[in-house]
């Protein structure tokens, strides 16, 4: 596969370098909304549409900021950008379904300094994508932090019915679960080449 | 627990001191856990993203406390994150000044630094009520509780990962090291080490606490 073609962009912030498992951006969330599948998925659905929402837009006025030999600052913009993605979400969550906003809670406008989300406009800037570039980088990371969620809500469901020591329960466990599911992840790192 | 607002409490070592030990933000309150584990596959850069992270919680800390009877309470959030970012955006052209190749391995998580909760959590919940002084304490105390547990990640990182310890080799040529611990999983899994060690050592102090009261009310 060619380094700059569509499909390796994708599949390379989806599994390869897996934004949560492999770069480690977006652990709050990851580690604070896992206990249920059904929540969890929700939030992947939200965190992919603010996700495709503050790329199209931070490229944009990347664009912008260029032209005019402003980029000290990028990073202000881009925050603002995204926090007011966010807000959009919020609105259109509450509106259309009051129960999953419910059942999100902090964890909602927390998205705002969800760190995969920044990190995600600065690395497309960083690495000079154009715009296809970018919206097949906010897809494939979106759809990665969205499977690594899923997959750590599913192990976490599982393990609320095993007998572990009571000092590892909490914080301790889902980090071993974490790494366990990094080390797993590293087996796609071949498909790189 | 609940403060008269208006009757400042004095300035003491404990304004220093909890950030470093009682509410460390990383072992205790788990925040700002995206730098912890990404840059501490060695000391150096754990120290580096240590400081810079002080650095921006010092002056952001100052700052809102400073502007806390300016800034309506209806903007603060955005107000904190503009300051923030400000403050972050100094500290990214200051390293790239100092040190390019300290820039190049810390990359993309010095300007990440804007979204590390944080900063913007002892925004909210202490500069914008407290006196600058007392502002300016307890974001050192954080800072240098946030430092300490990237070392603490980083030296164990480094050593059982490349068998060095600040780039000084430890062990000489015949020792094997254990890649894993620079890569990915080994961050989690010496955070989770230490999060069980400080829980081990937390149940044990309660148990003590719980029979001198015993023993006290035998008395």
């Amino acid at each position: 596969m060619q380094p700059d073609s569509l499909s390796f962009i994708f599949l390379n912030a989806f599994i390869i370098n897996n934004f949560v498992l492999a770069m480690f951006l977006g652990l709050c969330p990851f580690l604070g909304v896992s206990g249920k599948l059904k929540t969890a998925w929700n939030m992947g659905l939200a965190v992919i549409f603010v996700m495709l929402v503050s790329s199209v837009c931070s490229y944009l006025i990347n664009l912008l900021l260029v032209r005019y030999n402003l980029e000290f600052l990028r990073l202000i913009c881009y925050i603002a950008v995204i926090a007011s993605a966010v807000q959009l979400v919020e609105m259109v969550m509450k509106k259309f379904s009051p129960t999953m906003f419910r059942s999100l809670g902090i964890f909602l406008p927390l998205i705002t300094t969800n760190c995969a989300i920044l990190g995600l406009a600065l690395f497309q800037t960083n690495r000079s994508y154009n715009f296809t570039q970018c919206l097949a980088f906010s897809l494939g990371a979106g759809a990665g932090f969205t499977l690594a969620l899923m997959l750590m809500a599913g192990l976490r469901e599982k393990l609320e019915l095993a007998d572990v020591p009571d000092v590892a329960l909490g914080a301790a466990l889902s980090l071993m679960l974490a790494g366990m599911l990094s080390l797993a992840f590293m087996g796609f790192a071949g498909l790189g080449g | 627990m609940i403060k008269d607002p208006r009757a400042p409490e004095p300035l003491n070592w404990n304004t220093f001191a909890q950030g470093l030990w009682k509410e460390n933000p990383v072992f205790v309150m788990l925040l700002g856990l995206c730098p912890v584990l990404a840059v501490t596959n060695t000391a150096m850069n754990a120290l580096a993203m240590g400081l810079a992270t002080t650095f921006v919680l010092v002056c952001s800390g100052v700052l809102v406390s400073l502007l806390r009877k300016v800034i309506p309470k209806q903007v603060r959030i955005a107000s904190y994150i503009i300051i923030i970012a400000t403050f972050v955006t100094i500290a990214d052209y200051a390293i790239q000044a100092i040190s390019l190749d300290l820039y190049k391995a810390l990359g993309a998580f010095i300007q990440l630094i804007v979204v590390n909760c944080i900063i913007l959590g002892r925004a909210e919940a202490y500069a914008s009520k407290n006196t600058v002084t007392h502002a300016l304490v307890n974001a050192l105390g954080m800072g240098a509780g946030f430092t300490f547990a990237l070392l603490c990640l980083g030296v164990v990182r480094e050593i059982l990962g490349s068998g060095s310890l600040f780039g000084a080799d430890l062990f000489g040529p015949a020792f094997q090291p254990w890649a894993v611990f620079v890569l990915p999983p080994g961050g989690f899994f010496v955070l989770a080490f230490w999060l069980f060690l400080f829980s081990v050592v937390r149940k044990r102090r309660q148990k003590t606490q719980i029979i001198e009261e015993e023993v006290r009310d035998a008395a």
